[in-house]
């Protein structure tokens, strides 16, 4: 009788653990990579490299990449796969290249602000790895009032390139001032000398008159912010000293 | 089995003396489970995780010292806010463990609020008080509220703040978009003061529209209003060809002509294309519609229409009366009235409706409207709630046509339906809603928008701040915006303006566009000869801008009309312009002012005096600075232009007495046809 009873205990197990994994599976599993049907020699960065977008938002422009073969032409069909630190997601993961070679992906960036390093790979006719190291920067809330702010008072000198909304001053001025991603000359300043700089101008640390002081304008929060864009979108990256 | 259980009870309840030494062991073993618990709980075992992630560093005794052991809480009455989320995020407030890339021990980046002032789930959401990671984060039976994604946060500024915050661009976005591509129109959205947010599009009365245009046109653009207009704000219904069909032959049927006899005034369009094209810069039509060019950009501003195919759409004579006077047939429209003579509408017209796309409305032929048909399209207007948006002869304007949104974001995830494949939050709701509206279920109206990923973002950060906790907290935060007012200039000069539509362009007493310069204090600014030279031929004072002030052809007795009331009634209390002369100035001081200019403030970075050699052109040109500025106002400028303007993008010098009247005497050496050169610096 007691065997009886456990019949249909056992059978809800069963189902428990049937469902459950099924459940998992259906989960974890990913949609199948597509088979490529050529294979390249070298990844080559298109366009969409060295972008910056707020934590977890999408980049403006998608990253396009190239899959070249050893002369340097384009492949299409090649599997190109993309990867990145936990909380970067791309859409698609994955793709064949097109007619020209190229694999287009929108990538949203993580939760934490700094650089991250995109990782375009695919796999040449030996099975071997090839791969496409691409730099993306995700800005933090200081960092984006800094961007703000800088696209209201600084780029239209400190931007050598022109838009048609926005015409840049800088050939117009007889010492040229450093554009923000300069990283050889800003990773040399320190935040003092940098705070010293944008709040009492040029000569305060023996350069032109041309950079007017800024201090009885910006609050000493929004300097804050504006030279933690300036660190964030430095090239090469800025590695804080202390 | 029966024999088992008995021999098991014998054993062990046997008698008294084994019966209570068994009972007092399950008892013990019972009480200890709840401190054994309480051992082995996440947060002490992230506590000890976090020990020894400090205890090698160089900075290890001051965050040893910092660290507190056992349950955190931050307790804030007032917000409802009762957060444990310190207890594994120990390293919060830590800066200096900024290497440090694990999580709970991230230190939390740079914010404008204090943790202990706001907590944690003021602007993360979660459950607070909980204490295991499942529970904080995640919605659970008791707590339907999860950590808010990343990309949506900025949300929770906007339950304060209502205000544009230069912080929080994707909720300014959002915000922008929904009164932008007039969500506001159907869906009512109340802020927690009271306030209602108001559409920023202006969709055009359809009373006069077969005046305007013909049914062809009006099928085309009800099928897919985008085909004709990339930038249109008006959305894809995905109307049937029978519907758009009866649609626009209810529309064209019931439309009334415009008062006023149009159609007599028309002059025969110029085919003068070359001559158009210079019009068209001239009269700076760019600065407020766009065209698309070869290469596929939008070129122009976005205050009118998109003119790219204009001609497919307008009547010419309709286009004519309109160019010569838009407020004849809409009073309320932001298009200045120019006064074109009838050459100028000849060409303008001529060079406007050659701006066509032949293939728009090459596949449109539609039967003849029969009343049947006409019946069924007033229906439809009706029923897709078309004069939510438009004025509509004989179609009443429906009351909450769509959900109220305002308390959207506090939606209960058990009163949604959503779709199959789709994460069961609030966020992926309201963003699934925006992206395909009508998948959600058969016979939805709402319409199909083109919106792009990071707009939908933006939409649904906005949308995620209209929550019922908005409402509930106090008062003190909350951060409202400054209506716009309802300023309207007085008399004769009054009604110019209006119909040269200045508005548009420009803001006076808090009401208006930001595209051209404040004018509130106008009077005070500039000298009464220059701005009647510059309202009858605005000539440019910033080299580098596209967007210009257009001429008007207004005549004598209007400009006068027009100076005469700027310069009185825009006048700065602060600034009085008796205080300084707009010359008499010595030549020592004008010298002075000249080595100050050039060389301790160095103007020239943003200035031009002398042409030869000043190239800077961030502001305005000075090179007539004494025959247009006033000198009070350029003296008072120099030591705080941010008070004479918010806003303004030229520093604050601190600029003492001394110094302001010499750079005063100086610009004002500059005068028009002075041709007496600046000498080199």
């Amino acid at each position: 009788m007691t065997r009886h009873n456990l019949g249909p205990v056992k059978f809800l197990v069963v189902l428990l653990a049937t469902s459950a994994v099924t459940s998992c599976s259906h989960k974890s599993e990913s949609a199948p990579l597509p088979k490529p049907t050529a294979f390249g020699a070298a990844i080559v960065e298109s366009t969409g490299g060295k972008q910056t977008a707020q934590t977890g938002a999408r980049l403006p422009q998608p990253l396009v990449v190239q899959v070249n073969d050893e002369q340097g032409n384009a492949v299409s069909g090649a599997l190109v796969q993309f990867a990145a630190a936990l909380g970067v997601t791309f859409d698609p993961p994955s793709g064949l290249a097109d007619s020209g070679g190229q694999v287009t992906t929108n990538i949203s960036l993580g939760e934490r602000a700094g650089h991250y390093q995109i990782i375009a790979s695919s796999y040449d006719r030996s099975h071997k790895k090839v791969e496409l190291r691409v730099e993306e920067i995700a800005l933090g809330y200081q960092q984006t009032l800094g961007r703000h702010l800088a696209d209201q008072y600084c780029e239209r000198c400190h931007n050598p390139e022109s838009t048609v909304a926005q015409v840049s001053n800088y050939d117009n001025l007889e010492v040229k001032p450093h554009p923000f991603t300069e990283g050889e000359t800003f990773n040399q300043i320190s935040d003092a000398d940098l705070t010293a700089v944008i709040s009492h101008g040029g000569p305060a640390l023996n350069k032109s008159a041309l950079m007017p002081p800024w201090g009885n304008t910006l609050s000493k929060s929004d300097i804050q912010a504006l030279i933690s864009y300036i660190r964030a979108v430095s090239d090469p990256p800025y590695v804080p000293t202390s | 089995m029966k024999e088992t259980l008995k021999s098991l009870w014998q054993e062990l309840l046997g008698d008294s003396v084994r019966a209570f030494g068994v009972v007092s062991l399950v008892l013990l073993v019972s009480l200890a489970i709840a401190p054994a618990k309480n051992h082995f709980s996440e947060w002490r075992r992230y506590q000890q995780g976090y020990l020894k992630l400090i205890r090698n560093r160089s900075d290890a005794v001051t965050l040893q010292r910092h660290f507190q052991g056992g349950i955190q809480q931050i307790w804030l009455p007032d917000l409802g806010v009762v957060d444990r989320c310190t207890s594994c995020h120990v390293g919060l407030k830590e800066a200096s463990l900024n290497d440090v890339n694990v999580q709970p021990f991230r230190p939390h980046p740079a914010i404008p609020h204090k943790l202990d002032q706001f907590g944690c789930t003021m602007c993360h959401r979660g459950q607070g008080a909980a204490t295991t990671v499942a529970e904080a984060h995640n919605s659970t039976l008791a707590w339907e509220q999860p950590i808010l994604p990343t990309k949506y946060i900025e949300s929770s500024c906007g339950e304060c703040h209502h205000e544009p915050l230069a912080g929080a661009p994707r909720l300014n976005q959002g915000r922008q978009l929904l009164s932008r591509y007039g969500c506001v129109h159907c869906h009512t959205v109340k802020l927690p003061d009271g306030k209602i947010v108001k559409p920023t599009d202006d969709p055009p009365s359809l009373e006069h529209i077969a005046d305007k245009t013909t049914r062809e046109w009006i099928y085309a653009w009800l099928k897919d209003p985008q085909a004709y207009a990339s930038t249109a704000t008006m959305p894809n219904f995905k109307l049937s060809d029978d519907d758009a069909r009866d649609m626009s032959a209810f529309l064209i049927a019931n439309s009334t002509p415009a008062p006023g006899d149009t159609i007599a005034l028309s002059t025969k369009a110029s085919s003068d294309a070359a001559a158009g094209a210079s019009l068209y810069g001239e009269s700076f039509c760019a600065s407020c519609h766009a065209v698309q060019n070869a290469a596929g950009n939008m070129v122009g501003g976005d205050i009118g229409p998109e003119l790219t195919r204009i001609g497919n759409k307008v009547r010419p004579q309709w286009l004519q009366a309109w160019l010569r006077n838009p407020r004849a047939y809409d009073s309320g429209t932001s298009m200045p009235h120019y006064r074109f003579n009838d050459e100028q509408v000849a060409t303008l017209s001529g060079f406007l409706l050659a701006k066509t796309d032949s293939d728009l409305l090459a596949s449109v032929h539609l039967d003849a409207a029969t009343p049947e048909r006409i019946a069924r399209g007033k229906r439809l207007v009706s029923d897709y709630g078309c004069v939510s948006c438009h004025e509509i002869a004989g179609i009443k304007k429906p009351e909450n046509f769509a959900p109220e949104l305002s308390r959207v974001g506090s939606k209960p995830v058990t009163q949604i339906v959503f779709l199959s494949d789709m994460p069961h939050t609030l966020p992926d709701y309201i963003a699934g809603k925006i992206r395909q509206p009508r998948a959600f279920s058969s016979g939805l109206k709402m319409p199909q928008y083109s919106f792009t990923p990071a707009e939908i973002d933006s939409l649904t950060t906005a949308l995620l701040a209209l929550n019922e906790r908005s409402t509930t907290l106090p008062r003190s935060l909350n951060v409202s915006t400054t209506p716009e007012s309802n300023y309207e200039p007085a008399g004769k000069a009054g009604k110019l303006m209006t119909d040269l539509a200045c508005f548009s362009c420009h803001r006076i007493n808090g009401r208006g566009g930001d595209m051209a310069p404040d004018l509130s204090w106008e009077g005070s600014s500039v000298q009464r000869d220059w701005l009647v030279k510059f309202l009858k031929n605005p000539g440019t004072l910033r080299p580098a801008l596209i967007r210009r002030m257009p001429r008007f052809n207004l005549t004598d007795s209007e400009v006068n009309e027009l100076t005469d009331y700027l310069m009185t009634v825009y006048q700065n209390p602060a600034i009085d312009s008796d205080s300084m002369p707009l010359s008499g100035y010595s030549q020592g001081e004008v010298e002075l002012g000249k080595q100050l200019f050039y060389g301790k403030y160095s103007c020239q970075a943003c200035h031009i005096v002398d042409t030869k050699n000043d190239k800077g052109y961030i502001g305005p040109t000075l090179t007539q600075a004494g025959s247009r500025l006033a000198a009070a106002w350029t003296y008072q400028w120099l030591k705080n232009p941010q008070a004479l303007r918010p806003g303004t993008i030229e520093p604050n010098r601190a600029m003492g007495d001394e110094d302001a009247r010499a750079i005063t005497a100086f610009l004002m050496s500059q005068k028009s046809g002075d041709k007496k050169k600046v000498a080199k610096k």
